[in-house]
């Protein structure tokens, strides 16, 4: 039994009386120096790192709804950094550098837990896109390697290597492929915010937005108008709409994205499993239950619904993969509302508006960017304006100047 | 040893059909009509399950299937519910998630160390050592914390079983067969509705067959009986029983579970009677063995004959706990008081009924404390309070011997299809009563889900429903009025929080009152948040007797209303299903070509491409390398034929054809003679080049365009996309699958043809490459197009698909004296590779443009538009950074393989898209994206192959083989 229980359960009381992860709610002040539109991770995130390690307290994060509650709550928590760009790639292994450390970081016990992540070819086109990304990958420092059918077999016994008449040719297997608790991300962050001395308003819907020449000047929210120096805009799946109150529009297609998870039973299964030509991805969380995810829904819309017919083809296609899950019990099936790009590849950074920064279309992958995409936005915020390295290739100018940033191939149905 | 009541206890059971079954290995008997929980109760089992986190011994708690404490083992299968599982012979059940036995639980245990995991513990602790800092510890826990999750062990090498799907289309479709829901079906019958009836139950009646409704017990008999015939009766009316409507989908779209069948069910109307959860109290030892819902010990009377217990007290917080005491003292039980929460009950005829039967009766007072027996087997009594104010109770309290604690503090309605169809769920908080708004105009409520309690009210409701129901559907002028009714059935604050805790909020993830509190004491505030941090409601039965006291904890912790606070969002399913149910049969299609047969018999590998199957090789997988230059060398020397119908075929007509055309595709059209082909690249809005074809003019307003095999269905959709917004005059038909297609190519393929009798003059003055002809082909009708796409002279020979293994026959019945050898898609790749033809998907990625292609041959500059023109022209303008080009290495290189990179110092700056060992050449070729500046011919490439050696190869023009194009014009 580790230490820390022993304490806990010699306490009296709750042993977490005097230290709440996060404070009770307060007034709004009249005014900020940064205000970020969205309480999910990347929102926090932005603030801790603004806090921790540029000084800056006099921030707002505003939340409409509660803290972690959009697509933080919802995804299936896949992090890795196997992708195909080499823009991609540096930026993501940066994040999950930072998703190792991060319990040590916060204090707070985000279950980081590296499991691998399997990725299955069962065409000749996968098997050459994938010894590119692992070639790329392995370039960058990753550990990534193209695997044959029997290390697959190695790796996951229970694998069928003939699902839906598409043998499995080859695999990608990516070793830093990890899953942590969601949710505890989020917290992590606003906890470590908030004591820091930024604000989190949850319940806090912004209305509109003033600019006064060019520049954001201030919101407006259900709860008063508020001034600021200027603003982060992290609000996943509404982004085009909140870039509307700005006055401006964005490069984003709005897609439902839904995700399914049974009942608990005792893990057989540790890496995480995907194929993108079966748009099927399984793990087994810690608690034992069976996650599945998919592709996105093939219309737009704004809209959080289940539906049967994305049931229907994800689950087939997971029992072609692992035939005896048959038997498996579905507790319950959810959606999240993703932000597409034509390139798959995020936008962060300026925007029309002066002293207005974009944290938007994250599509599918947004969870596994939490960690580095606060530490790069807190970075653009703190030096007003100056757009990292790192992120200077995910600029929503990308569009006009036809420098996209192309991850379609490493995103599909994986996450 | 097993026991029952007399009958008329035990309406499901069939007494004269025992049944054996084992539990825990130790042999059993039961009834058919049994279930294995009801069963168990009847051989003295109360012990069914241990929880989740402290493997406390649990019971029955519903008896209803909406609960997690009787899961268990069934052969390899997890997790499934022994209240619901039909008892079948030679059954063989067992407990799971125990170390030990289920009796004797080692990991009970954790059970004493409760205090030593407050809520959230976890996030607090297994990540580190005090004083080594940087050493990381949850990679070790983690294992171990995993083996200690999870419920059921699933079998891993269990085979699927037979699963399929059903459509079914209904008027009106009834969720529920409990008394509002028969009147609802009962009325739309009527008033002519085609009406599916859908219930749970393996009979119909819901409330009816086990809930007392009168004193003297005799009603609810009488009614059912009554409705039931009329149902029965009715031909306007389906039925389906031991059917669960899982789901509410957009547009009244269900899914309804039955055995092992999903209905998929569409009804213009949707009525659901869904019924209520009946909600337990909290108060200490409320989750052991002997403590069960009141409704629980009246199912176990009256549907299964089976007395819960030999003692009982009824907590309760309404009257139909007086009911329930009733039901317990007919079949015999000793009930040993009546404990209101209330300070009197409603009516005053059922406190009569409990004096005259001579039941003690404590009005104002709860059970503070189930007593454990040994080992938390059960319960051996009880301690009773008197209450003080919400949630307090005086300080001294009078202890009674029971087994059994049946508790009611009332209702929650079933309200889970309804907020999947966007339902509001409304808590009143002074009442304690809850309402469903906000629903869609055809999805409409009726009996105790609609908070009608009172049974008058319940069936009125019913039949206002089905009014309703027929009024939307035009059968029926009238509109209803609603049904009133006073009956009051929620206690208001039924916890009861004990110092010492166990005091169970949510059973599934055992979680105490203390708990959810101290959830809002970190900060988890919102009812959303403390679910996350607690993991309330997160468990197998998802909050169904567990959100309604989290909702009111929570609103007292943080100073709201309950309504404020609300409950958290119900999912689909309703019920834990089967992934089997949503696959059904695994309808996984594939496309065999109708040559597929021959392709077998030549001994072909098949491979993957899209749907279709298609020959990579013909001959072994040993002789592959030798098999695939064999057949490109009877294409470069004599003839080959490769099977193409899979490669995409559309058809355009109209008097919009050309322009349409001219749109989609990069080329003119205009000026294409009838009687020609055309190269045809289409690029996407940015510029892209996202597929190529071919594009033949049958007649003036009449084109055939070719596509490839995976990009067709992409190309038909984005051509109806745009079409829709231009609104041409032309026809756009997808005609893949209408016409087989073969390609024969080599020196010899016009001898091929000849002697196949043709109605035309293949001559090639009379029929040029790139040429288009219709004609008679060996009794055919076929298109044939003059293509080079493996640098020979060759013909695509295109005939309605029927034909397909008669044009294979005679094509290489044809060709057998001139040595005629079938192809496949590997020896197609090196053929096409050689002459320096890409592959759209392979030698292109999602960025490249026709210039980086080297396509701009191919663009038509003089026309106004074409899809994706405004981006090539900007991409046009710009400095291009990379190009493709071709490679080649001397053959006894180390060849690179398709998606190594290509280098520019330390930088990555390309990447091999395609590369073969060309014998014709006797060199390794390739195509790869390089930097602009690398594209030179004559300059060195590093490509870094396997082993992360680089090699250099050369750039060369293209093609490789053929460059002036001697061969295919022949």
């Amino acid at each position: 039994m580790p230490f820390s229980l022993l304490k806990f359960g010699l306490k009296s009381d709750y042993p977490f009386e005097n230290d709440p992860d996060l404070p009770p709610p307060s007034e709004l002040k009249r005014h900020y120096d940064v205000v970020i539109i969205g309480g999910g991770g990347h929102g926090v995130a932005t603030a801790y790192y603004l806090a921790k390690y540029h000084g800056i307290t006099n921030v707002a994060v505003l939340e409409k709804g509660y803290l972690g509650g959009g697509n933080t709550a919802r995804n299936t928590a896949v992090i890795r950094s196997n992708y195909m760009t080499p823009q991609g790639v540096k930026f993501y292994a940066a994040s999950v550098k930072l998703f190792q450390n991060l319990s040590h970081e916060f204090d707070f016990n985000i279950m980081y837990s590296e499991r691998g992540q399997l990725t299955l070819a069962h065409t000749d086109a996968t098997v050459r896109a994938f010894r590119q990304r692992a070639e790329v990958n392995k370039h960058f420092g990753g550990r990534t390697e193209l695997i044959g059918p029997q290390e697959i077999r190695e790796l996951v016994p229970t694998l069928n290597m003939n699902p839906a008449h598409l043998p499995v040719l080859a695999g990608l297997w990516h070793k830093d492929g990890a899953t942590a608790r969601h949710d505890a991300v989020a917290w992590g962050y606003a906890k470590g915010a908030t004591q820091r001395g930024v604000e989190l308003h949850q319940l806090t819907e912004v209305t509109d937005v003033d600019i006064q020449n060019g520049r954001v000047t201030g919101v407006h929210t259900n709860r008063g108008n508020i001034s600021c120096g200027c603003v982060v805009q992290a609000v996943a799946g509404n982004s085009s709409l909140m870039a509307a109150k700005a006055g401006f529009r964005m490069p984003i297609t709005t897609y439902p994205l839904q995700a399914m998870v049974t009942q608990p039973v005792k893990p057989f299964l540790d890496p995480l499993v995907s194929s993108s030509a079966l748009h099927c991805y399984v793990q087994q969380t810690s608690r034992g239950e069976m996650v599945f995810g998919g592709g996105s829904d093939p219309y737009p819309l704004y809209n959080t619904r289940s539906t049967l017919e994305l049931k229907e083809s994800l689950l087939a296609h997971a029992i072609e993969m692992f035939p005896f899950m048959a038997n498996l019990r579905l507790l319950r099936q959810w959606a999240g509302i993703t932000d597409m790009t034509s390139d798959y590849s995020p936008i962060m950074g300026l925007s029309p508006v002066e002293n207005y920064y974009l944290d938007a279309g994250w599509g599918t992958w947004g969870f596994k960017a939490t960690p580095i995409c606060g530490k790069t936005m807190a970075e653009l915020v703190a030096s007003g304006g100056v757009v990292p390295e790192l992120i200077a290739p995910f600029a929503m100018s990308r569009f006009d100047t036809f420098k996209q940033v192309n991850e379609m191939g490493a995103t599909a149905a994986s996450h | 040893m097993m026991t029952r009541l007399p009958a008329p206890a035990g309406l499901f059971i069939n007494r004269d059909k025992p049944i054996d079954f084992s539990y825990e290995g130790r042999r059993l008997a039961g009834f058919e009509g049994d279930t294995v929980a009801s069963a168990l109760m009847a051989n003295n089992e109360a012990l069914m399950s241990r929880s989740f986190k402290y493997h406390r011994p649990r019971g029955p708690l519903t008896m209803a299937g909406q609960d997690a404490n009787t899961l268990m083992q069934v052969g390899g299968e997890p997790n499934v519910l022994a209240d619901q599982l039909p008892l079948t012979p030679g059954v063989a059940v067992t407990g799971q998630n125990y170390n030990g036995s289920l009796q004797h639980d080692r990991s009970s245990l954790l059970g004493w160390f409760g205090r030593f995991m407050p809520v959230g513990f976890y996030y607090r602790a297994f990540y580190k050592i005090p004083f080594l800092r940087s050493f990381k510890t949850w990679p070790l826990w983690e294992p171990m914390i995993r083996k200690m999750a999870g419920l059921g062990v699933l079998d891993l090498a269990f085979t699927p079983e037979y699963y399929d799907k059903c459509f079914l289309f209904h008027d009106v479709v009834v969720v529920g067969a409990g008394p509002a829901g028969l009147m609802a079906a009962l009325t739309a019958a009527h008033g002519g509705a085609s009406v599916l009836l859908v219930d749970e139950q393996p009979q119909l009646g819901g409330s009816l067959t086990y809930h007392r409704f009168d004193i003297d017990g005799v009603e609810a008999d009488k009614l059912r009986a009554d409705l039931v015939a009329q149902v029965e009766a009715n031909n306007n009316i389906q039925v389906l029983t031991k059917a669960v409507c899982n789901a509410w989908f957009t547009d009244n779209f269900l899914p309804v579970i039955q055995g092992k069948r999903m209905y998929k069910v569409r009804a213009k109307e949707c009525i659901v009677a869904s019924g209520a959860f009946e909600q337990h109290v909290v108060f200490r030892n409320n989750d052991l063995p002997g403590v069960m819902m009141a409704s629980a010990a009246s199912r176990l009377i009256k549907q299964y004959g089976v007395a819960p217990g030999q003692r009982a007290i009824c907590l309760t917080g309404n009257d139909d706990g007086y009911m329930t005491a009733l039901d317990l003292q007919e079949a015999g039980i000793e009930v040993a008081a009546v404990v209101d929460m209330r300070a009197e009950p409603e009516q005053t005829d059922v406190l009569a009924a409990l004096q005259s039967r001579g039941i003690a009766h404590y009005a104002g007072h709860t059970v503070y404390e189930a007593l454990p027996s040994a080992g938390n087997r059960g319960i051996r009594g009880a301690e009773l309070r008197a209450i003080t104010g919400q949630g307090k109770v005086a300080s001294q309290g009078k202890s009674i011997d029971c087994v059994v604690v049946c508790m009611s503090s009332g209702y929650m309605p079933v309200y889970q299809l309804l907020c999947q169809a966007g339902g509001q769920l409304n808590y009143h908080d002074g009442s304690a009563a809850f309402t469903l708004t906000n629903l869609p105009k055809h999805l409409h409520i009726a009996g105790s889900v609609n908070g009608r309690h009172a049974l008058s009210a319940v069936l009125a409701d019913g039949e206002r429903a089905g009014r309703v129901a027929l009024h939307q559907l035009g059968l029926s002028e009238k509109v209803p009025s609603d049904v009133f009714c006073s009956r009051q059935v929620n206690f208001d604050w039924p916890i009861f929080s004990h110092p010492k805790g166990k005091d169970f909020v949510d059973f599934d993830e055992d979680l105490q009152a203390k708990d959810i509190i101290n959830a809002t004491r970190m900060g988890y505030r919102d009812i959303q948040l403390v679910k996350r941090f607690s993991t309330v409601g997160m468990g197998p039965s998802q909050g169904r007797h567990s959100a309604l006291a989290t909702a009111r904890l929570v609103a007292k912790a943080t100073g709201r209303t309950v309504t404020e606070t609300g409950v958290t969002t119900a999912r689909p399913p309703f019920a834990p299903e089967k992934l089997a149910h949503s696959a059904g049969r695994m309808f996984d299609p594939y496309r065999r070509t109708r040559m597929h047969q021959r392709h077998v018999e030549l001994g072909a590998q098949m491979m993957p491409a899209g749907n279709w199957q298609r020959p990579a090789y013909y001959g072994t997988t040993s002789q592959r390398q030798a098999c695939i230059r064999d057949e490109a060398w009877h294409v470069r020397h004599q003839v080959g034929v490769i099977d193409v119908s899979t490669l995409g075929g559309i058809e355009l007509r109209g008097p919009d054809a050309v322009e349409f055309l001219e749109r989609m595709y990069t080329f003119g059209f205009a000026k294409q003679p009838v009687g020609k082909t055309r190269y045809a690249v289409m690029t996407n809005e940015h510029g892209v080049v996202v597929d190529d074809g071919v594009a033949c003019r049958l007649s003036d307003q009449h084109f055939y365009v070719t596509a490839t095999t995976s990009g067709v269905e992409g190309v038909y959709r984005n051509m109806m996309k745009w079409n829709a917004q231009w609104r041409l005059n032309v026809d756009i038909a997808n005609v893949t699958s209408a016409f087989a297609a073969v390609n024969v190519a080599g020196p010899l393929a016009r001898e091929v043809l000849l002697d196949m009798g043709a109605d035309i003059d293949l001559s090639p003055e009379a029929f040029p490459y790139l040429g288009f002809r219709e004609c008679t082909l060996a009794g055919m009708p076929a298109r044939l197009l003059r293509v080079g796409f493996v640098g020979e002279l060759g013909y695509e020979i295109h005939v309605p698909s029927r034909f397909g293994e008669a044009l294979w026959d005679a094509v290489m019945g044809a060709g057998k004296t001139l040595g005629i050898k079938p192809f496949g898609v590997e020896a197609q790749r090196l053929l096409r590779l050689e002459k320096g033809h890409i592959i759209v998907g392979q030698d292109t990625d999602g960025m490249s443009h026709p210039g980086e292609l080297s396509l701009t041959w191919a663009l038509n500059y003089k026309k106004p538009f074409f899809v994706g023109r405004r981006s090539v022209d900007i991409l046009m303008a710009q400095p291009q950074t990379r190009q493709l080009v071709g490679f080649t290495l001397p053959a006894n290189s180390l060849k690179p393989e398709e998606g190594h990179l290509v280098l520019q110092g330390d930088d990555i700056s390309g990447n091999v898209t395609s590369c073969e060992f060309s014998p014709t050449l006797d060199a390794i070729i390739g195509m790869a994206f390089v930097g602009i500046d690398q594209a030179a011919v004559g300059s060195k490439l590093p490509i870094r192959v396997d082993g992360g050696k680089r090699i250099f190869a050369e750039v060369v023009a293209m093609p490789f083989f053929d460059p002036d194009n001697q061969r295919q014009a022949l």
